[in-house]
C-alpha cells in the first residue's frame, strides 16, 4: 500500500507539472480565456468567429502595453519616421467635445465581418478568413494602397522601405500593405493574441475568444454589460467591440 | 459633303524631332523616378500612410479621365452623326488610347509592386471597382482600337457606327467607373457620394475635349495644314458648356454636403480652412478652370480668337489637375472620424488634417505620363493617315456660314 501510495503522489505531481507547463506555454496567466487550439491538417471554419472585447475603463492611461507587445510580437521596427512608420495596432486619446471627459483605448484592424479592405482588393490579396480574421496575403499584394483609402479605421499601413529581421510568422514585403494579423500564428495554436496577453499582465482590459460560442468568457462578457463597435453606422459587423465609450 | 483625304505628317522637321526628344527625356525622367522610389520605398515620396495616394494618382486619374473625353469628338460623329466631327474622328479615338496609356502608366508605375501587373492581370476580385476598372481600361484600348480599324480600313467600315456606339457605351461606363473609385468610398467624408460617377463624366469632357482642341490646333499649325472656322467654333462652343456644366456639378455637390451637418466639417474644410485645398478649390478648379475659360469662350472679345481658345483649353487643363488634387488628396487630408463628437489623438495621426508636400520623383512621374500620351500621339501621327489634308470650312461643313 505504502509504494502504492507513493506512485499516486508521483503520477500527480507529474500530471500537475504538466498542465502547469501546458497552460503557461499556451496562454500565460490568462487560462480561463484559452481558445482552443486547430490542428494543422484541419480548414479554417465559420462555426468560430474570433472576435476582441475592450473594456476602456480599465485601459490605462499612457499606458501602450498591447502596442509594445505588438511591436515585438511582429517585429515591427520603426525607422523613427512616424509618417510612414508600420501600426498595427496604437492608443488613441478621446476627449469629449461637451463634457471633456477623457478616455483612452487601443484601436487596430476590426476585422469586419464585411471587410471594406476585402471588397475593394483589385486582387483579392485582402480577405477575410472564415473565422473572421481578416488578413493581407503579401504574395498578392500589389501595393495599391485602395485597401487604405477604403478601411473606416485607418487600420493599414503600407511598408515604405526595406524591413529588417522579419519574423517567421509575419512576413512583410517593401510595397505591399499589412495589418493587425489578430496574431493569427498564435490564435491558430490556441493562444491569445500578445495584444490580449500583454494587457491581461497588468490592467485585464482585453478579451479574445469566440464570439459565435455562447459559453465564452468574451460572449458572456458582451451578453451582460453589451458592447459597442466603432462606426457602427457602417454596418460592417466589426470583430472588436468596446465597452465603456 | 467631299470626300475627305488623311494623310500621315512628314514628320522630318527639326521641331517634330525636337518634340520628340523633349517628350523623351520626359518619360526617361519618368521611368527614373520610379526606379528611385521602388528601389528606396515610398518613403521617399510624400506620400504618408495617411496620404495613401499622391501627386502621381492625379496625374492618373486626369488622364484616365481626359482620355474618354477624348473620344468625344468621334462619338459626336459616330453616335450622333453629326458629319462636321467626321474628319476628326481618327484623331479623336488616337488621342483617347493615348491618353488612357499615360494614365495607365502613372498608375502602375506607383504601385508598391509593379512587378506585380501580371497578378492584377489574371486575379480579380469582382466586388473590387478596382478590378473592374481594369477590365474597363483594357476593354476601352481594345474596343476603340477596333473603332480606329473601323475608320480607316474601307473593308471594314461597314462597322464603323456599331464599333462608335460600343467605344461611347464603354467610354460612358468607364469613367463610371473612375469616379466611383471615390464614389464607393463609405468611410471618407470627402468621397461617398453617388455623384462622383457623373461627375467624373462631365469633367472627362470637358478635359479630353481641351487636349483634343490643344492636339489638334499644335498638328495643323505645326504641318500648316488648313484649319477652317467651322470646326474650331463648334468646338469652342461644346468646350464653354462642358466646362459650365462641370461648375454646375460642382455646385449641387457641395450644396447637398452643406445641408447635413454631418459634412460641415469636410465642407468646410474644402471650402474655408483647408489652406492649399481651398486655393486650389476656388483658384485652381473653380476660376482658372472655369470662369476664366468661360469668359474666353463666350466673352465678346475672345469670341473668334483661336489664341484665347488655346489658352482656355490649357486653363481647362490646369483646372482639372486642380479639381483632381483637391479631390483625391484633399479628400485624404480630412481625417476620418472613427469617434463622431470627439476630439481624437494618436502616435497615428488620428485627428489631424494630414500634411503631404508632394515631391519631385511625383511630379515627374505625373509627368512622365502626359509625355507617354504625346508622344503616342506624335508617332501616330506620322506613322498613320489619321489628319485630313485639309479642314477648311468648305471641307469640314459646306453649309457653314461666319
Amino acid at each position: 500500500m505504502k509504494t502504492d501510495n507513493t506512485t499516486d503522489t508521483s503520477k500527480r505531481k507529474f500530471l500537475g507539472g504538466a498542465a502547469a507547463v501546458a497552460g503557461i506555454t499556451i496562454a500565460p496567466g490568462v487560462l480561463l480565456q484559452t481558445v482552443q487550439a486547430k490542428p494543422d491538417d484541419q480548414a479554417v471554419s465559420n462555426k468560430v468567429r474570433w472576435g476582441m472585447l475592450i473594456d476602456t475603463n480599465k485601459c490605462a492611461d499612457g499606458c501602450t502595453d498591447c502596442v509594445t507587445a505588438c511591436n515585438s510580437e511582429h517585429g515591427l521596427a520603426g525607422h523613427d519616421r512616424p509618417e510612414t512608420d508600420t501600426q498595427y495596432i496604437r492608443k488613441v486619446t478621446l476627449k469629449d467635445k461637451q463634457t471633456g471627459h477623457v478616455k483612452t483605448l487601443p484601436v487596430m484592424c476590426q476585422h469586419c465581418e464585411t471587410a471594406p479592405c476585402a471588397d475593394v482588393c483589385p486582387t483579392g490579396a485582402s480577405f477575410k478568413r472564415e473565422d473572421g480574421i481578416v488578413l493581407v496575403d503579401k504574395h498578392i499584394c500589389i501595393g495599391c494602397r485602395y485597401c487604405m483609402m477604403a478601411c473606416p479605421y485607418k487600420a493599414r499601413s503600407f511598408v515604405h522601405e526595406d524591413v529588417y529581421d522579419q519574423k517567421d510568422h509575419t512576413p512583410r514585403g517593401k510595397g505591399t500593405v499589412e495589418s493587425c494579423t489578430m496574431c493569427v500564428h498564435k490564435v491558430d495554436k490556441g493562444e491569445n493574441p500578445a495584444c490580449v496577453t500583454a494587457c491581461n499582465k497588468e490592467h485585464k482590459a482585453m478579451y479574445f475568444g469566440d464570439l459565435n460560442d455562447a459559453n465564452s468568457e468574451i460572449s458572456k462578457r458582451l451578453k451582460e454589460h453589451g458592447g459597442k463597435q466603432i462606426r457602427a453606422d457602417l454596418g460592417l459587423n466589426p470583430g472588436v467591440r468596446y465597452q465603456g465609450v | 459633303m467631299k470626300l475627305i483625304r488623311y494623310a500621315s505628317i512628314d514628320g522630318n522637321s527639326n521641331g517634330y524631332w525636337g518634340l520628340m526628344a523633349l517628350f523623351a527625356a520626359f518619360i526617361l525622367a519618368a521611368l527614373g523616378s520610379s526606379y528611385f522610389m521602388e528601389h528606396n520605398g515610398h518613403y521617399v515620396t510624400g506620400m504618408t500612410n495617411q496620404i495613401v495616394w499622391g501627386l502621381p494618382h492625379v496625374f492618373a486619374v486626369f488622364l484616365i479621365v481626359a482620355a474618354s473625353g477624348a473620344l468625344n469628338v468621334a462619338s459626336i460623329a459616330s453616335v450622333f452623326n453629326k458629319k462636321a466631327y467626321k474628319p476628326l474622328t481618327r484623331l479623336s479615338a488616337l488621342l483617347a488610347i493615348a491618353l488612357l496609356m499615360g494614365g495607365l502608366i502613372v498608375l502602375v508605375l506607383d504601385l508598391g509592386r509593379p512587378d506585380r501587373l501580371i497578378i492584377a492581370a489574371t486575379i480579380y476580385n469582382f466586388k473590387s471597382i478596382f478590378a473592374w476598372n481594369m477590365i474597363l481600361y483594357s476593354g476601352f484600348i481594345g474596343i476603340v482600337g477596333v473603332y480606329l480599324w473601323t475608320m480607316m480600313d474601307e473593308t471594314v467600315n461597314k462597322f464603323n457606327r456599331i464599333a462608335g456606339i460600343s467605344a461611347f457605351v464603354w467610354r460612358l461606363m468607364l469613367t463610371t467607373g473612375t469616379g466611383s473609385i471615390f464614389g464607393f468610398l463609405v468611410a471618407r467624408q470627402g468621397y461617398d457620394a453617388a455623384i462622383m460617377a457623373p461627375m467624373f463624366i462631365i469633367m472627362s469632357f470637358a478635359f479630353g475635349l481641351a487636349f483634343f482642341i490643344l492636339v489638334m490646333f499644335a498638328t495643323y499649325n505645326g504641318t500648316g495644314r488648313e484649319l477652317g472656322d467651322a470646326i474650331v467654333n463648334r468646338m469652342r462652343n461644346l468646350l464653354g458648356i462642358f466646362v459650365a456644366a462641370i461648375l454646375y456639378f460642382f455646385l449641387v455637390f457641395h450644396l447637398t454636403n452643406l445641408y447635413a451637418t454631418e459634412h460641415h466639417g469636410v465642407e468646410a474644410f474644402i471650402l474655408r480652412d483647408g489652406g492649399v485645398f481651398t486655393n486650389l478649390f476656388w483658384i485652381g478648379s473653380i476660376i482658372i478652370g472655369g470662369v476664366v475659360p468661360l469668359l474666353m469662350v463666350y466673352g465678346p472679345f475672345c469670341k473668334k480668337s483661336r489664341k484665347a481658345l488655346a489658352v482656355a483649353s490649357v486653363l481647362v487643363i490646369i483646372g482639372g489637375l486642380a479639381s483632381m488634387y483637391v479631390i483625391i488628396i484633399g479628400g485624404q487630408a480630412y481625417p476620418l472620424q472613427l469617434f463622431p463628437g470627439m476630439e481624437v489623438s494618436s502616435s497615428f495621426f488620428d485627428g489631424v488634417v494630414n500634411t503631404y508636400s508632394p515631391t519631385l520623383p511625383e511630379l515627374m512621374l505625373g509627368l512622365g505620363g502626359v509625355a507617354l500620351s504625346l508622344i503616342i500621339v506624335t508617332l501616330a501621327v506620322k506613322a498613320l493617315d489619321l489628319l485630313p489634308v485639309s479642314l477648311a470650312d468648305s471641307v469640314a461643313d459646306p453649309h457653314h456660314k461666319d
